[in-house]
C-alpha cells in the first residue's frame, strides 16, 4: 500500500478556478458545507472565494438512508442555514464524492429548508467508478480511482492523504 | 449467547441500551446524557427553531391516553410528526375499554394495525410496565406518566432546560416545591437530579404532602421554604394535585400559598440568577405567583418547547438502538453461520 500526500492549496487553487469560470459566481451565491469534511472545505473555499453571506453547515444524519440498519449518529449537531434558501443560487461542498448516497441526503435536507434557484455540487476529491446514484460533481478538485480510500483531517491545517490499495494482490 | 449480556432491567435490550422508556430508576448517567445530547442535535441553536426530520418515516406511533392530558399528548404528537412518524392518538378512557374490551385485547388489536411504539399515560401506576410485558418483542413501549410512579420524558425535558441554562447540573443546588407525595414528576426529577449528580436535591413542603422518610430519596426536607430556597440555583413549582389527593392534606389553597407558594420575595432568596421551573398546568396564586410564572426568571413555556425535542430525543434513541441491536444480532448469525461451516470443513 503506497500512501500520498496531496496538495490541498493547489486542489482548492483549482476549484475555485472552475467556479470563477461558471456563471453561477455573478448571481451571489450562498455556500453550503457538509460536516465534518465538507465543512471544512467549504471554509477555505468561502475564503477563497470572498462570499459575502455566511456559512451554511448541514449534518445530513437525520437524512442518511441507512438510519434501519445503524441508527442514529451519536455525534450528531443540528444544522445551521443562517439565511433562507428559497430562490438562492447555492454552491453545496463537500469533502469526497464516492457513492452519491450522502449528496442525495444533503439535497433532500437542502430542500426540506426550501426550494433553492439552482445547486452547484463542489467536492475536493471524485473517486469514481463507485457511485449508486446518478449524481455527479460540476467541479472537482482531483478525480482519483474508487479503490483508492481516503484520510481527510481537518479544520486547520487541512490535509488529505491518498491510500492506494490497488497494487495490493486481492 | 446473548443471555450473557441480558439485564434484569426490563427497559434495556441484550446490548444494555433503552428498549422502553418506562422509568429512570435503573438507568446510567449515559442514558441520560445521549437523550440530553442527541435533543439538543434537534434544536436550531440561535433560533430554537425544531425542524422536521426523516428519521421514522414508515414507523407508526399511537399515543394511548387512558387519563386526560393536554400538554404531553400534544408535545407527542408534534414530536412524533417532527420525526416523520406516523401517529394515531387514541383517547381510550371514552372508547374500547367502556365497551368491556379488556386493556391487552386492546393492546393486541393496536398492535395487529403495526404499531411500532406506544406512548402510554395511564392513572394506574405500573400501566406502562405491563403494557411492555405483553407487546411483541419488536415493539416498544413510551411512559407518559403512570398514576403517581413515573413521567420520565417530563423529567428528561426539565433536565434538559437546566442545563440549557445552568451548564452541567451536578454543580447545582435544586429544589423542589409542593405536593411531592402525589407526583409522578418529582418521582422522576429527583431520579434524573441523582442520576446526573446534582450537587444538593431539596424538596419544600408540608409534612402531609412528603412520603414518610423523604431522606430516602437521597433528598434534604425543609418543610420552610424561607429557608429551602436559599441559595438554590433551580426552583421547581410542583402543582397541587387536587384530584389525587383523598383527603384534606392542606387547610386550604390560600393557606399553601401563604405557606409554600412562589412570590417574588421568596424568589429573591435564591441565587440571583436562579430559574423557575414547573411542569405545569400552573396555578396562579395557589403554588406560583402570577409575577414570577411571568417575570424574567421564569423558563416554564421554553420547558414546553424543550419537551418536543427530548421527546423526540427519546423516540429516536429507541428506533435507533433496535436497528444496532438487529444488525447486531445478523452479524452475530452470519458469525455462527462461518463457525458452523468451519466445523464441517475437512
Amino acid at each position: 500500500m503506497t500512501e500520498l500526500d496531496i496538495d490541498v492549496n493547489e486542489l482548492l487553487d483549482n476549484i475555485s478556478a472552475q467556479l470563477r469560470d461558471k456563471a453561477v459566481l455573478d448571481k451571489s451565491p450562498k455556500m453550503i458545507g457538509i460536516r465534518t469534511g465538507g465543512e471544512w472545505v467549504a471554509q477555505a473555499l468561502h475564503q477563497r472565494l470572498g462570499l459575502s453571506d455566511a456559512l451554511g453547515v448541514i449534518d445530513i444524519s437525520f437524512y442518511r438512508d441507512d438510519f434501519s440498519k445503524i441508527g442514529l449518529n451519536p455525534t450528531v449537531k443540528p444544522s445551521d442555514i443562517p439565511w433562507e434558501v428559497v430562490d438562492q443560487h447555492i454552491i453545496l461542498v463537500d469533502d469526497v464524492l464516492y457513492t452519491g448516497r450522502t449528496i442525495r441526503a444533503a439535497l433532500n435536507e437542502i430542500f426540506d429548508f426550501g426550494r433553492p434557484a439552482s445547486v452547484t455540487l463542489v467536492t475536493l476529491l471524485d473517486r469514481q467508478g463507485c457511485r449508486e446514484l446518478p449524481i455527479q460533481a460540476d467541479v472537482t478538485g482531483m478525480t482519483i480511482k474508487c479503490s483508492q480510500t481516503l484520510k481527510v483531517s481537518g479544520p486547520e491545517p487541512l490535509t488529505v492523504s491518498i491510500l492506494d490499495h490497488s497494487e495490493e494482490p486481492a | 449467547m446473548s443471555s450473557r449480556l441480558s439485564t434484569p432491567n426490563p427497559q434495556l435490550n441484550e446490548l444494555g441500551k433503552i428498549k422502553h422508556f418506562l422509568t429512570l430508576e435503573g438507568l446510567k448517567q449515559h442514558h441520560l446524557l445521549e437523550i440530553l445530547d442527541t435533543a439538543e442535535s434537534f434544536i436550531n441553536p440561535k433560533t430554537n427553531e425544531i425542524k422536521k426530520v426523516p428519521i421514522l418515516r414508515g414507523k407508526t406511533i399511537m399515543n394511548l391516553f387512558f387519563e386526560p392530558s393536554t400538554r404531553t399528548r400534544t408535545t407527542f404528537e408534534i414530536a412524533e410528526k417532527r420525526l416523520s412518524a406516523d401517529v394515531a392518538s387514541l383517547d381510550i378512557a371514552t372508547s374500547a375499554t367502556k365497551k368491556g374490551e379488556s386493556l391487552l385485547d386492546t393492546l393486541w388489536n393496536l398492535q395487529a394495525m403495526q404499531a411500532h411504539m406506544f406512548v402510554i399515560r395511564h392513572a394506574e401506576s405500573g400501566a406502562a410496565h405491563f403494557f411492555a410485558q405483553h407487546v411483541a418483542p419488536h415493539v416498544h413501549v413510551l411512559n407518559a406518566g403512570d398514576g403517581q410512579h413515573a413521567h420520565p420524558t417530563q423529567a428528561m425535558l426539565d433536565m434538559f432546560t437546566i442545563r440549557k441554562h445552568k451548564g452541567d447540573i451536578f454543580d447545582l443546588k435544586v429544589a423542589i416545591v409542593g405536593d411531592v407525595l402525589h407526583s409522578r414528576v418529582v418521582r422522576s426529577q429527583i431520579q434524573a437530579l441523582s442520576i446526573l449528580e446534582a450537587r444538593e436535591i431539596r424538596v419544600i413542603g408540608p409534612k402531609t404532602l412528603m412520603p414518610t422518610h423523604p431522606e430516602a430519596m437521597g433528598v434534604h426536607y425543609y418543610d420552610n421554604i424561607e429557608e429551602g430556597l436559599a441559595d438554590v440555583d433551580v426552583i421547581i413549582m410542583v402543582r397541587l394535585q387536587s384530584e389525587r389527593m383523598k383527603s384534606a392534606l392542606i387547610p386550604s389553597e390560600k393557606e399553601f400559598f401563604k405557606l409554600f407558594g412562589l412570590t417574588k420575595q421568596r424568589l429573591a432568596l435564591a441565587k440571583p440568577d436562579a430559574i423557575v421551573m414547573h411542569p405545569g398546568p400552573i396555578n396562579r396564586g395557589v403554588e406560583i405567583d402570577s409575577e414570577v410564572a411571568d417575570g424574567p426568571q421564569s423558563v416554564i413555556l421554553q420547558q414546553v418547547t424543550y419537551g418536543i425535542a427530548v421527546r423526540m430525543a427519546v423516540m429516536s434513541i429507541i428506533m435507533s438502538n433496535a436497528a444496532q441491536l438487529a444488525q447486531h444480532e445478523s452479524e452475530q448469525a452470519s458469525l455462527a453461520l462461518d463457525v458452523d461451516n468451519e466445523e464441517e470443513a475437512p
